[in-house]
């Protein structure tokens, strides 16, 4: 079975580039275009954060060191 | 439960005001978490350059100094050899390196100073407004060769890793990219090494880091990694150019 993991953004840091999201492999992660945050960008989040595999890559690719990641 | 990635103490707990999806961000983690996994960061003096990254010194949580465009290795070699025990590096953009200063990275690596220099290539001016740079592909348009930069007119692209490792002094060279995770890793090793070559006084090192620029490009930041994939790699391939650590160097004699 696939490691378990936890992706936890901080939101306010991201400046919306999109990085994380198309090197995602299980692809589970999406720009929030219903929010804006503090800098005037959507962020990123995870929309299904039960099916993280705690893989990094999103956190390797961000430039803004938005994403913490942790192996449950 | 264990954390397995977050924020390096390399790196000051400020925001950069480097663009969106502008990989001058990935690339100050890596020089950071490299100085943090080294023990180096209470010992570090770093060399800011001008250029996007010349707000370097806001960032990296070492010590760091400022040098005039292109005058970082000459900088670095200075504070190098007044406090010897200390690791410095310098941290350069193309526009920076490859241009106003090459004559001091020529002869940095000539002396084989005990320096690391990360070169951090991304084909164009970035701070100026995208204007073309030596870095530049033949065919890509810029600010200031809206029809493609032509070699007749401006040369064909230097390539600065290529010409550096012909040099006997330098002791290491070697150029990556960060356009996926698995090269970001690599990267990250390949930084790390080239800082221990300091370390262990080996002389001069330096890291040619394949970079965007997505405003300048014009295009959006997963594009732009395509873009380096599809056109920069061909033109600046991957991998070690010089490594006299490892095997004796003809040196071309």
């Amino acid at each position: 079975m696939a490691a378990k993991g936890r992706v936890t953004f901080s939101q306010d840091l991201c400046k919306g580039c999109g990085l994380c999201v198309g090197v995602c492999p299980v692809k589970i992660l999406a720009m929030d275009r219903e929010s804006i945050n503090a800098k005037g960008y959507n962020p990123a989040y995870c929309v299904e954060p039960d099916k993280c595999i705690a893989c990094t890559n999103c956190a390797t690719m961000c430039p803004d060191l938005v994403i913490v990641v942790e192996r449950l | 439960m264990a954390v397995i990635f977050e924020r390096t103490k390399g790196l000051t707990p400020v925001s950069t005001h480097y663009c969106p999806g502008c990989t001058h961000g990935i690339i100050h983690r890596l020089v950071a978490e490299a100085m943090e996994e080294l023990g180096v960061l209470d010992q570090a003096i770093g060399v800011a350059p001008v250029g996007c990254s010349v707000l370097a010194y806001k960032y990296f949580n070492c010590d760091m100094h400022e040098a005039a465009h292109g005058r970082a290795p000459a900088v670095a070699t200075g504070i190098k050899r007044v406090w010897p025990d200390k690791f410095v590096f310098a941290y350069q953009g193309d526009g920076d390196l490859a241009s106003i200063g090459t004559a001091e990275i020529v002869h940095a690596a000539h002396r084989s100073e005990n320096i690391s220099v990360v070169f951090v290539n991304n084909a164009i001016y970035g701070m100026t407004g995208g204007q073309m740079a030596p870095t530049t592909l033949v065919g890509q348009r810029t600010t200031t060769s809206p029809l493609g930069r032509d070699p007749k007119q401006a040369g064909f692209p230097l390539r600065i890793s290529e010409m550096l490792a012909t040099i006997p002094g330098a002791t290491f060279i070697e150029r990556v990219s960060v356009d996926t995770p698995a090269n970001v890793r690599k990267a990250k090793r390949v930084i790390k090494r080239a800082f221990e070559i300091q370390l262990e006084g080996k002389g001069f090192a330096l890291v040619e880091v394949l970079s965007t620029c997505p405003t300048n490009w014009g295009i959006e930041p997963t594009l732009a990694l395509k873009w380096l994939r599809e056109n920069m790699i061909p033109y600046y391939p991957l991998g070690n150019f010089r490594d006299a650590t490892k095997e004796e160097v003809s040196d071309g004699q």
